[in-house]
């Protein structure tokens, strides 16, 4: 059997860890720091993995507890400011070349950075990594149940933020995440 | 309609049978129908702004943990990471630091920047407390007398130096790199490299990644002060330099 899985295998899945954490962190710099702790970390608890299940959702709920962990001991505080979820220059051209697209995705991006953590991770693992909702529980180690009222509350918020009124209020103040 | 089902249709969630149910109840509700629209517009919308990620250069991995720092240092410094851990590193392949944007003399002064301003411990070679001793080993390397500035009236305090490595194969000479620290612990580094021409250059300016480099030939050295800061700053302690060494 040995170790269960190789470092090359959990390599694989930088891209799209990286992506959760830049979800999470809202920097470049926060994404790679938490997805380097979360391969360290998996590593050295790599045979705790079970063979038989699922590497990818395992690998989340490893980033998802560093990332908690991290919050919980006041790491860096970071704030929600217009700095978060960045892109360069060049990605942002590539993103988005329409004037109107740039626009579209600065809203996004100050709506996104104004949830809460916990709203943030719904909404990456089910909206944008497409994991069911089991597998978002067993990442977030919460009931299936909390997962739906979560995406429920979180999306409801997302789209209270991006309408209209909801852009028009929020004033570009810093917040603190707890 | 409930809200589970609305969510579970959004996210492809549920059955052939109910995803048919659900949307003729759709139909029939144009207040859901909305909301449903908009949530699928969210994950579009999410997709856009984090998905460019998925693709950028990095230096993570296991056992990579050295690596970070180049990347955090600087886009600079992360694209040519990989290349420079692995080929510069292991097979002497100086050409890879190399490239058509920057002039040589800011490419190595960010890179030096990167690798040696976020060490916390050895920063420096040689320390302050000895800085004859540091300029006297610095001169005799580069061949030529070298000064540290002072930068005092900038705030910033001579912390010390090294010695770094060409990064050139056609210019092999080795160069020094001063850094200086504020009582703020912002660090600002000086590289100083021995020019085969005796000339003089007006300021020239580059920016990467929050990385902003100075740089100037005067006579028979070349100068490039990076820190991370803004350009009109940085150019103010540049001015000091240049004055620092030419009273």
């Amino acid at each position: 059997m040995g170790l269960g899985f190789s470092a090359a295998d959990a390599e694989r899945w930088i891209p799209r860890l990286r992506r959760y954490a830049f979800a999470l962190t809202g920097t470049r710099e926060g994404a790679d720091d938490l997805t380097q702790d979360t391969l360290e970390r998996a590593w050295r608890k790599r045979a705790l993995w079970r063979p038989d299940s699922d590497l990818r959702a395992w690998l989340f709920t490893v980033m998802h507890n560093v990332f908690v962990n991290g919050v919980r001991a006041a790491r860096p505080v970071e704030s929600l400011d217009d700095e978060r979820f960045g892109v360069d220059s060049g990605q942002a051209q590539t993103a988005a070349n329409a004037a109107e697209s740039q626009l579209a995705l600065a809203e996004i991006r100050t709506a996104f950075g104004r949830l809460s953590n916990e709203h943030r991770e719904v909404l990456s693992l089910v909206g944008v990594e497409q994991m069911s909702y089991a597998e978002a529980a067993a990442v977030l180690e919460v009931p299936i149940g909390t997962v739906m009222s979560r995406l429920a509350r979180a999306r409801e918020q997302l789209r209270r933020l991006l309408s209209p009124e909801g852009s028009a209020a929020a004033t570009p103040a810093l917040r603190r995440v707890k | 309609m409930n809200e589970d089902r609305l969510h579970a249709y959004i996210d492809g969630q549920i059955s052939e049978a109910e995803r048919l149910e659900i949307e003729a109840e759709l139909s029939r509700d144009p207040e859901a129908a909305a909301r449903v629209n908009d949530y699928q517009r969210q994950n579009e919308a999410l997709h856009s702004l984090l998905d460019p990620i998925l693709d950028q250069p990095h230096a993570l991995g296991i056992g990579a943990r050295r690596r970070i720092r180049w990347q955090r240092w600087g886009g600079l410094a992360a694209a040519i990471a990989v290349g420079f851990i692995g080929g510069y590193l292991a097979r002497g392949d100086l050409d890879l630091l190399d490239g058509p944007e920057l002039d040589p003399i800011a490419r190595q002064a960010m890179l030096a920047h990167a690798a040696y301003v976020p060490e916390v411990r050895h920063p420096v070679e040689v320390g302050a407390s000895e800085e004859q001793h540091l300029l006297a080993w610095l001169s005799k390397r580069l061949s030529t007398p070298l000064r540290a500035p002072s930068l005092v009236d900038a705030g910033y305090r001579l912390l010390g130096g090294r010695l770094l490595p060409p990064t050139n194969a056609s210019d092999p000479a080795p160069m020094a790199l001063l850094m200086y620290e504020n009582t703020g612990g912002h660090r600002l580094s000086l590289l100083i490299k021995r020019e085969s021409t005796n000339s003089e250059t007006a300021f020239r300016y580059a920016v990467d990644r929050g990385t902003c480099v100075f740089y100037w030939i005067d006579g028979p050295l070349g100068y490039a002060l990076a820190g991370d800061m803004d350009r009109e700053e940085l150019q103010r302690v540049a001015r000091l330099v240049y004055k620092q060494l030419n009273p």
